[in-house]
């Protein structure tokens, strides 16, 4: 094994990633236009959890000084209170999951419509049942969850993360080694005496590398925007990231193991990317959701480095209590590569 | 002195294909030895098998007398026919990351003044035209001073311009003393670099021998061709064997010297009249019906 070919092909593709002007600022710009989007989306002051529908009203902003609505139901929060002019407007938008809960506020009794399928006006029919019962018969005593409060945005930043470096690392090795191949980049390489190794250890060392530095870029630009905030140690967090990165390049690199059609390469990459988006829990939590999804999720490297990260994070975890997350990160690393190396072709 | 590559009934088939089917050639060192034959004879497949790129089916390969090892790769330099290189490195960048992979490299001084580099060196790989892109391969291959080099259709796709430089960069290393392996279906190319050729036709060696030996074994005569208006006489009273294309009357001679003398001694008018000796074109033609560019 040469140290001085791995570092010559690690520079080589760093410059390429550095050069490449389109790919490059994507890799930056698509986290911040996800966390942004987000920030967004559940920071605004006006985000409503339920609309409800109300009728006859000659305005959006409804009088509710002249119904019978009872005042519990109209003060509870994330319940945002539009007014239409007649029933028919209002059952249509209902009709159309524009609006949860519709109400009648002209007659003795309130009428309501609510659509069977839909949980939000589920939901909101419970809230507005409950509106009506005297609140002298408490049925439980209110606790206060104490500590900093964690805000979604926490909770996701992990994630976003996580998911820029598995694509990173499934189309910036994968697709592109899978490319190589196809135009005979590989098969000029192969005319060195550059060995496979050799060729795949640079490979996946600049990936990595690449993946840690755009990670840095996107934490100090989030930080700035968003005070992102670690309770743990950022060694800790340090140590998983680098983990996940490893670990998530070897399975790219075992992807580029073999094969020259990208459409293949592509449709394989995407067969691995979006399963792992959805049940590693980038977006949302798999709590509640049925066993074998759960067991299935423990496969997947993406899975361990969001726990391990947002536990680090969010609970200000050490490394210990995160310790089975990194060792599963580590065998993951090792089995990919392992096969990697054994089934890699320059050829085909 | 030993021959610096043997090889021996070389084989190699896919599947239901043989793309190469028993060859067998022994190069002297110093020489530029061209496999020549139309697309699908089995060049390509034949040279990449010998430079190592894919595995024989049967045969033997020997360097310097024996096996190839690890060191092969250190020893050879190899053009491929299909490669493009990573799009976003400067030829400098290219030249100094395929010089770093081998223990002993050429300086870049003398690859970029042999292979005439020395205004693309900042151009980036794709941004080089088809002429520039053939000399920066050629660099590629010469960089690990080589003493045998592959160059697999050197020139295929460039104008005439860029063609001729590429060959004259080509004859300028065969006289550094390097020996050359050339894959073409060009015969102008392959009687211009070539001491001796192999011509091959699916898969199989058909005549092998240096250019002026095969068109001496293979063809004989030439052609001369008179227009048909300065024939007076019936053409069936022609001296020398012909035949009418496009308004000209083209005659068979056993050599070109005796056909004029006939010709001249008959009185013809000899203007705008046109001789055609045989080349490796026809060689190829009359070993196999067919024409070299089929």
């Amino acid at each position: 094994m040469s140290l001085k070919r791995i570092w010559v092909m690690f520079k080589a593709r760093n410059y390429e990633f550095f050069r490449d002007k389109a790919a490059f600022g994507w890799n930056f710009l698509f986290p911040f236009l996800i966390i942004a989007g987000f920030a967004i989306i559940f920071g605004g002051r006006d985000f409503s959890g339920f609309k409800v529908g109300v009728f006859p009203s000659t305005t959006k902003q409804i009088d509710f000084t002249s119904t019978n609505l009872p005042e519990k139901f109209i003060t509870t929060t994330h319940l945002e209170f539009i007014g239409f002019p007649d029933q028919a407007t209002g059952l249509k938008k209902l009709k159309h999951h524009q609006i949860d809960f519709l109400i009648r506020i002209d007659t003795p009794t309130p009428l309501y419509w609510q659509l069977d399928s839909s949980p939000k006006g589920y939901l909101v029919e419970r809230l507005f049942q409950s509106a009506f019962v005297p609140e002298n018969n408490p049925y439980g005593t209110k606790e206060i969850v104490e500590g900093r409060e964690i805000r979604y945005l926490d909770w996701l930043f992990p994630g976003i993360l996580g998911m820029n470096m598995m694509f990173s690392a499934l189309w910036g090795v994968g697709y592109v080694v899978v490319r190589y191949r196809k135009n005979g980049v590989l098969k000029r390489l192969k005319a060195t005496p550059l060995t496979a190794f050799e060729y795949m250890t640079a490979q996946a060392l600049s990936r990595f590398f690449l993946q840690i530095f755009t990670l840095i870029v996107v934490w100090i630009g989030a930080d700035l925007l968003f005070s992102i905030h670690v309770e743990g140690s950022l060694v800790a967090l340090s140590v998983v990231f680098a983990l996940g990165g490893l670990s998530l390049t070897s399975v790219g690199l075992l992807l580029a193991a073999r094969g020259t059609s990208e459409e293949f390469t592509s449709g394989a990459l995407n067969f691995i990317a979006w399963p792992m988006m959805f049940l590693s829990e980038v977006w949302f939590s798999l709590e509640g959701a049925p066993q074998w999804v759960k067991g299935f999720a423990e496969v997947l490297p993406l899975t361990h480095l969001l726990r391990a990260a947002r536990h680090i994070m969010n609970d200000g975890a050490t490394l210990a209590q995160v310790s089975g997350d990194c060792l599963a990160l580590i065998i993951t690393t090792l089995i990919c590569l392992v096969l990697g190396a054994t089934l890699f072709s320059w050829n085909d | 002195m030993p021959p610096i590559l043997e090889v021996k009934n070389l084989i190699k088939t896919f599947k239901t294909v043989t793309a190469v089917n028993g060859i067998s050639f022994t190069i002297p060192p110093g020489i530029c030895f061209g496999l020549l034959g139309p697309n699908g004879a089995g060049k390509t497949t034949a040279l990449e098998v010998i430079e190592g790129i894919t595995s024989p089916s049967g045969g033997e390969i020997l360097f310097n007398g024996a096996p190839q090892t690890e060191a092969f790769r250190e020893e050879v330099g190899i053009q491929f026919q299909h490669t493009t290189l990573l799009d976003f490195l400067t030829v400098r960048n290219t030249l100094e990351t395929f010089r770093a992979l081998y223990r002993d490299p050429e300086s870049m001084e003398h690859l970029v003044e042999t292979c005439n580099l020395a205004e693309i060196l900042d151009h980036m790989n794709n941004k080089i035209s088809g002429g520039q892109s053939q000399r920066l391969m050629l660099a590629l291959a010469l960089l690990n001073k080589p003493r045998l080099i592959f160059l697999d259709e050197p020139s295929t796709g460039l104008d005439p311009q860029a063609r001729r430089n590429l060959w004259e960069i080509v004859r300028a290393i065969k006289e550094d003393g390097k020996t050359i392996i050339l894959t073409t279906h060009s015969m102008d190319e392959a009687e211009y670099l070539c001491d001796e050729i192999a011509i091959m036709d699916h898969g199989t060696i058909i005549a092998q021998g240096s250019p002026p030996e095969l068109i001496r074994r293979y063809c004989r005569g030439g052609i001369i061709s008179l227009p048909r208006a300065n024939i007076t006489i019936p053409l069936s009273q022609l001296p020398l064997p012909y035949k009418e294309v496009n308004g000209r009357v083209e005659m068979t001679t056993e050599t070109i010297d005796q056909g004029l003398k006939i010709l001249m001694s008959k009185g013809f008018d000899l203007s705008d009249i046109s001789v055609h000796s045989p080349d490796l074109e026809d060689v190829f033609l009359n070993l196999t019906g067919r024409k070299l560019r089929e």
